[in-house]
């Protein structure tokens, strides 16, 4: 049997249940085929959800171009931004795509340094996710600005102005922070494909795709010196990692919380902005992982363990989410001060869009709350539900932070409406199509699960004779 | 100077040879001239010199006769000696003139400035007059002379105005008509009282669609005579305003009345021992006379012609107890209160406040009578509706019409153009080739008052000659080069038709120093009309009384009103004043069909309604505004929209109010019908806020209460302590700039707003970015309404930067575009912002305005004159906001430098201060003790908006006081 039959998935890949890791009946060889199998099947039997996946998020990246180019030639006008609400869907999704990246990052390196044993088979695929989700939002900041052409005078670059960027500014510290988070990520994310590129490379059909695999895979010769420094060097990683899940969206949440503005203007930001995100993270760990799993018949790896687990962290992190947004209404009511309690009654009744804030809790604290429900948890349907409405729920969330405390602020004179225009929606759905399209092309070329990790799951569930080989 | 030749040559080479040029260059260069036979010498320099020429002056290539005129070299004490020039001129509107100083830069005018030496402004200027500039360099101002819509010249209209005015002389000028606008110009009313001699049968027609018909009919009507009213608001106690809105510039001298009615509202203000005074008014609509009132009261504005009967019964006969309480202020302040009428009242209603003033014994004190400004004055509404008459009979040969627009704005009754269109030879001499030029014969296009020769008179008499500042951009002509035609000499230019007047006035051997002086100082000496002494007004007896009050009329009333941003229409092609925010509901780019919002809800309309509107057989359909404060049964619209034929901006935006003014009814009647079409228009608002939504950004108390609470405007809760900072603060040694705004004096009427976009080149971006949210004004004027909507008290507020010491935009700047100087002004440097609009954000008060698109005009040639060559034009992408003219401040300093003397309080001031009628604006240098921002930073009613925040803004307000009278209930 070859790992490209249709009949050879029909019988390992049932799904084991939701205390299992693995599926019954896998070793090395099995495990390999069946995640390389994805890769190498021939490019007329990809699923045709794959084909109609990626077609579509093309269109999406096409209609992305067209709205960046009339951006470009026009001005940031062609978007429904203005004064008072000068920041409008770019602020909002540049902050919900960098928090959907979170989850990666700590499914990757937190679980790691937990000793989670359920984040083998999510993590490569969680890490991609985040490293397309910050590429999508590294677009936002350039592209809102006045004048682009000049976006990287906000990179300290020596120069003849004598100019450096003025670092009390929030946006200079997302500037680090983010090109930090990208640069990291990437480089987490690339030494854990390396054992997987050699596994490519030594199983690949034609010379072309060995040579590329070869290339990445640095030379790996699968040693037991390469695999101790491996070892060492991917904890290390992770360590630097770690705080990023922390740092980064703080940092982003500064932008917020540094300025004067009421509904802007509180402490409770950075833990809740890194609640949120990694809330928002494993939602769409979710809304990916559902769809991929069933279309390449991948769930005796990644199991209704993973799954439930994933729905708990999103259970928890939406109560910490919904913690910050009690905390944040009854502050402003407590603090007695006229501008705080007003951004509240503006939010939630007075203003023009009050409704936004509703739906709001709806999707990210009522619906949720489902998830209480083993045989909620247990439903892949409802569970991808869920986790579609708490992305809904996340971006609505950073509208109502960003636009709705910017319609009404101190002085009444100044209050304003923002309306999105078809250029808004455009370039945000365009960057939704970059995204989809850069997940398909990887699950289409790189093994979306991680290859190594899994071989160990296997051994330590004890289904082979142990080798001595490093942990 | 040659008459219709071409002017122009195709090549440097041509121009070379003629024998002018090189005489020119010849003077031009001494002894570097090349040598003209040799092709190659001639070529070099040609070369080398190239464009250069052109600028130095040889474009025209013929001497023109020296018409000197004379630079306001000697500045008063606010004004900066430097590189521009200022020249004293006037500028007139419906005839009526305010001086101005227009600044030159280069040879073009780029600023007006008030005169300070003009009794009728005292120095400021109202938002029409700092729009004036921009008018000079419109693109869609007519350009050449045509004859039947095909380019002529002025030769072949002299030749065709002659011929007629030839074939009417063989009948003493029988069928030959001129109408004018409201003539006060001496030397014009000269020319054509000349010609009217010459050929006796000819007549002269005035019209002008805003004139002054009431009070002149109501002046008729009490002394017999048109007298002209003038007011002393400064000695006035009591104020009694019958619909007068007298701040805005719908009456005559409105500058000079808001600089006086201000200072004595300061005056009690700063001083005890000075009695405030109080101002009631009575009107249908809100306006900025009424913002000031101490106590409005809302009526029809046929509803007025009642109250003043009521008021005339005088004593404790009046009807209502507002009248009553009235009456009784205004017999406790003889002698030192006004009662003005509204210029839109019926002209009974100016009778009567004339017999009320004298029963007042205000005559000769604060209302002062003087012979009229106008050269001929009469009945213009009769003489347009003559004028009609005699050319529907066929009675009309030739119509020659010295500007204005009557198939516009005539009476709709009248159906002008039909009768125009009997006329056999029409001419037109206008700015635009507008609507009327539309249907005549020849239309040749007029000069603008900058660049013209002409003289006018002031509310008060006060003559000035007007001086050109630049050579007509466009061929224009003034009318006293067309009275030339008429009288024989079109050889004769302006400049000495102009001159020649007063050369038979001042009849004396120092005649050029006279002429000298009286351009240099803008005004002529002496020329201020005398005041009229002993004056009796026709009494009024109860039959008239009964009369008068039986008048208030029942049913739906129309008011017709001159629109507060474009006026009367002739400079709706005026894109600062199309986006200027109305004072009352901030609408730019459309006007409205004003109504109440309990009437709205009985004739089932609300904003933004498209309704027809039925007047007397006559229809247009208008959208509807609710006005907060307007009366009930009473709708408001204004002219100088629904242009057809203005030019590319104001085409096609609003309705034509005048479509529906007849003579029976010329600026209110009932009997009008609405009746409700669509719904859905949409507006262009800067402001959507009402009220100030339980917040204090305008602060006001009475009298009463500051006394009680000295420190009302500054509560215990929104101070905060000097120290609160982790940082130490900076200390400014040198000068620490800052301003003051008297919320006391301002009474709304945005002349800073357009001052600031003169003087800072700032765009325009026409009613879509604006309904966006995306206006650019720099200083805006902020209007809070206060109390019960339907009838509540209107404040205005202007917001520029702060200049905050804790400036919050410069926190959040990524790439510090935004930073603090060392004398407290937080500077914008354009070429520096990325445009990330965080610092927007972060400004409690939102003054900054962003670039959205590329909104400044790069591409129409005629526009680069406007502009202000001291201030940069900024791109698309990048963040501007008030520098507290920082162009000017450091001009001062460079100049002071030079001079090696310091910066005296007065030498910088800011475009705004220097345009404000009130003078309620004051900038200066806080670090100075005795400047007058200092002082007035010291009054316990200064107080900074959002202080509470921890800004430290350097501009702060002074809070408003009111002087409400006990016995009225409203307090």
């Amino acid at each position: 049997m070859k790992p490209e039959d249709q009949e050879f998935t029909s019988v390992a890949t049932l799904d084991p249940g939701p205390d299992k890791v693995i599926g019954p009946g896998h070793d090395y060889g099995s495990v390999t085929d069946e995640i390389g199998g994805v890769v190498f099947r021939p490019f007329l039997k990809t699923p045709r959800q794959m084909f109609f996946g990626f077609a579509f998020a093309f269109l999406l990246v096409n209609l992305l171009m067209i709205a960046v180019t009339w951006l470009f030639v026009r001005g940031v006008g062609v978007w429904g931004i203005d004064i008072p609400v000068a920041w409008g869907f770019a602020i909002v999704n540049f902050v919900w795509w960098i928090g959907i990246g979170h989850a990666g990052t700590l499914i990757s390196a937190i679980l790691l340094l937990l000793k989670q044993d359920w984040r083998t088979s999510i993590n490569r695929f969680s890490e991609a996710m985040t490293l397309f989700a910050v590429a999508c939002a590294g677009m936002f900041p350039i592209l809102h600005l006045g004048r682009p052409w000049l976006a990287y005078w906000l990179l300290p670059y020596p120069n003849t102005m004598w100019m450096w960027p003025q670092p009390r500014s929030p946006l200079i510290w997302d500037v680090f922070a983010v090109s930090t988070y990208a640069t990291v990520s990437l480089l987490f994310w690339f030494t854990g494909l390396i054992p997987d590129f050699a596994t490519m490379r030594d199983k690949a059909g034609n010379a072309t795709a060995r040579k590329i695999f070869g290339a990445l895979a640095m030379g790996w010769r699968n040693s037991a010196k390469h695999w101790a420094r491996y070892q060492k060097a991917y904890l290390l990683l992770a360590g630097l990692s770690t705080p990023l899940v922390v740092s980064v969206h703080s940092v982003v949440s500064f932008d917020f919380a540094v300025a004067i503005l009421p509904g802007w203007h509180t402490t409770i930001f950075p833990p809740y902005f890194v609640a949120g995100a990694i809330y928002s993270g494993f939602a769409m760990v979710l809304t990916l992982a559902i769809p991929v799993r069933r279309w390449y018949h991948l769930e005796d790896l990644i199991t209704m363990r993973h799954i439930e687990c994933m729905s708990k962290v999103m259970l928890g992190t939406g109560l910490i989410v919904a913690y910050g947004y009690a905390m944040e209404a009854f502050m402003a009511w407590y603090s007695g001060g006229q501008y705080e309690r007003y951004a509240f009654v503006n939010r939630m009744w007075a203003g023009g869009y009050w409704w936004t804030y509703w739906v709001l809790i709806l999707c990210n604290i009522l619906i949720p709350q489902a998830l209480w429900s083993r045989r909620v948890r247990m439903s892949v349907p409802a569970v991808f539900a869920i986790a579609l409405v708490v992305n809904v729920g996340m971006w609505l969330e950073r509208f109502v932070i960003v636009v709705t405390s910017l319609t009404r602020d101190f002085v009444p004179s100044s209050w304003g409406m923002y309306y999105p225009t078809i250029w808004d929606w455009s370039t945000y759905l365009g960057t939704i199509g970059v995204f989809l399209a850069l997940m398909f092309l990887f699950v289409r070329v790189l093994p979306a699960i991680s290859i190594f990790e899994m071989r160990e799951v296997v051994h330590h569930t004890g289904k082979e004779p142990t080798h001595a080989h490093g942990d | 100077m040659k008459s219709d030749e071409p002017l122009y040559w195709r090549s440097l080479e041509e121009l070379a040879s003629t024998a002018e040029f090189r005489a020119f260059v010849e003077d031009e260069f001494p002894n570097r001239a090349p040598d003209w036979n040799n092709p190659d010498s001639r070529r070099g320099f040609l070369r080398v010199m190239g464009a250069s020429i052109l600028l130095v002056g040889a474009a025209a290539c013929t001497k023109q006769p020296k018409e000197v005129i004379v630079p306001y070299v000697r500045q008063p004490e606010e004004l900066i000696p430097g590189k521009p020039l200022f020249y004293a001129t006037a500028m007139s509107v419906a005839g009526v003139a305010t001086g101005v100083l227009a600044e030159s830069h280069l040879g073009r005018p780029t600023k007006i400035e008030g005169n300070p030496e003009h009794s009728a402004s005292l120095g400021a200027t109202d938002s029409a007059m700092q729009a004036s500039v921009l008018t000079l360099y419109d693109p869609d101002r007519s350009q050449t002379v045509t004859h039947n819509g095909s380019i002529s010249s002025w030769g072949s209209f002299i030749t065709a105005l002659a011929g007629a005015r030839d074939v009417a002389g063989l009948k003493n000028g029988l069928g030959f008509r001129i109408l004018t606008g409201t003539v006060t110009s001496p030397t014009l009313a000269t020319q054509i009282q000349d010609f009217l001699t010459e050929f006796p049968a000819a007549k002269w027609h005035q019209y002008d669609p805003c004139g002054r018909h009431s009070a002149r009919a109501g002046a008729m009507a009490a002394f017999g005579k048109p007298l002209n009213t003038i007011y002393r608001f400064d000695r006035a106690d009591v104020i009694v305003s019958l619909d007068s809105d007298f701040l805005s510039a719908t009456v005559p001298g409105n500058l000079r009345y808001a600089r006086d009615y201000s200072s004595r509202r300061r005056a009690a203000a700063e001083n005890p021992n000075v009695a405030p005074s109080r101002l009631y008014i009575a009107e249908n609509a809100p306006s900025v006379t009424g913002s000031m009132a101490d106590h409005h009261f809302r009526m029809t504005a046929g509803g007025v012609a009642g109250f003043t009967a009521d008021l005339a019964r005088g004593g404790t006969g009046a009807a209502s107890p507002e009248a009553r309480a009235v009456l009784k202020d205004l017999e406790a302040h003889r002698g030192s209160s006004i009662v003005i009428a509204g210029e839109h009242q019926p002209p009974q209603v100016h009778a009567f406040v004339h017999a009320i003033n004298q029963a007042l014994g205000n005559t000769g004190k604060t209302v002062i009578y003087t012979d009229a400004v106008e050269a001929s004055p009469v009945d213009e509404i009769s003489s347009i509706a003559d004028l009609v008459k005699d050319m529907r009979d066929g009675a009309v040969e030739t119509l020659l019409i010295l500007g204005g627009n009557p198939v516009y704005d005539a009476p709709a009754d009248l159906n002008f153009l039909d009768a125009l269109k009997r006329v056999k030879l029409r001419a037109h001499l206008g700015l635009y080739s507008s609507e009327t030029a539309d249907w005549c014969h020849w239309h040749v296009p007029e000069a603008h008052y900058l660049e013209s020769w002409s003289d006018a008179r002031a509310y008060d008499g006060t003559a000035s000659i007007v001086q050109p500042l630049i050579m007509p951009l466009y061929g224009g002509k003034t009318p006293h080069e067309v009275m030339n035609i008429l009288a024989n000499h079109a050889d004769q230019s302006a400049h000495d038709t102009v001159r020649g007047y007063w050369q038979a006035y001042h009849k004396s051997d120092d005649f050029d120093d006279f002429w000298h002086i009286s351009l240099h100082d803008g005004v002529i000496a002496g020329t201020a009309l005398p005041e009229i002494l002993p004056l009796t007004a026709k009494a009024i007896d109860q039959a008239a009384i009964a009369s008068l009050g039986a008048t208030a009329p029942a049913g739906l009333e129309i008011v017709f009103r001159p629109d507060p941003s474009v006026g009367d229409g002739t400079m709706s092609n005026n894109a600062w004043l199309q986006e200027m925010p109305k004072p009352p509901n901030k609408m730019t780019w459309d006007n409205a069909v004003w109504i109440s919002s309990k009437s709205a809800e009985r004739y089932g309309v609300t904003t933004g309604d498209v309704v027809e509107i039925e007047f007397q057989g006559r229809k247009v359909d208008g959208a509807v505004w609710i006005m907060p404060g307007h009366a009930d049964e009473s709708l408001t619209v204004h002219f100088g929209y629904g242009r057809t034929r203005a030019g590319k901006v104001a085409d096609g935006i609003g309705f034509d109010a005048y479509a529906l003014r007849g003579t029976g009814a010329l600026w209110q009647g009932t009997g009008v019908n609405i009746k409700r079409k669509s719904g859905g228009y949409k507006f262009a608002n800067t402001q959507h806020t009402q009220t100030m939504e339980e917040r204090d950004p305008f602060r006001a108390a009475t009298y009463a209460e500051f006394h009680k609470d000295p420190e009302f405007a500054r509560p215990e809760e929104k101070r905060v302590a000097k120290d609160l900072s982790l940082f130490p603060q900076w200390e400014y040694k040198q000068h620490k700039w800052g301003m003051s705004i008297d919320l006391n004096s301002c009474t709304g009427c945005n002349a800073c707003t357009i001052a600031c976009q003169s003087e800072n080149n700032i765009p325009v971006v026409g009613k879509e970015e604006v309904a966006k949210g995306r206006h650019m004004n720099w200083l805006r004027v902020d209007r809070y309404f206060k109390g019960p909507l339907d009838d509540p008290e209107m404040y205005f507020q202007p917001v520029p930067c702060m200049h905050c010491e804790n400036a919050l935009c410069e926190l959040v700047c990524p790439v510090a575009a935004t930073v603090h100087s060392a004398e407290g002004l937080n500077e914008m440097v354009y070429n520096r912002c990325v445009g990330t609009r965080y610092c927007s954000n972060n400004c409690p008060y939102k003054v900054r305005r962003f670039n959205f698109f590329l909104y400044a005009d790069w591409d129409t040639q005629s526009l680069f004159g406007v502009r202000n060559p001291d201030v940069s034009v900024r791109s698309r992408g990048v963040m501007e906001k008030c520098s507290y003219c920082v162009q000017r401040i450091n001009s001062a300093k460079i100049d002071a430098e030079e001079r090696d003397q310091p910066v005296k309080d007065g030498d910088i001031v800011t475009a705004c201060q220097q345009a404000c009628p009130a003078q309620a604006i004051v900038f200066g240098d806080l670090n100075d003790p005795n400047s007058r921002v200092a002082n007035l930073k010291r009054q316990q009613r200064d107080y900074g908006l959002l202080e509470e925040l921890n800004t430290r803004p350097r501009t702060t307000y002074l809070a408003r006081l009111r002087n409400p009278n006990p016995d009225l209930e409203k307090g």
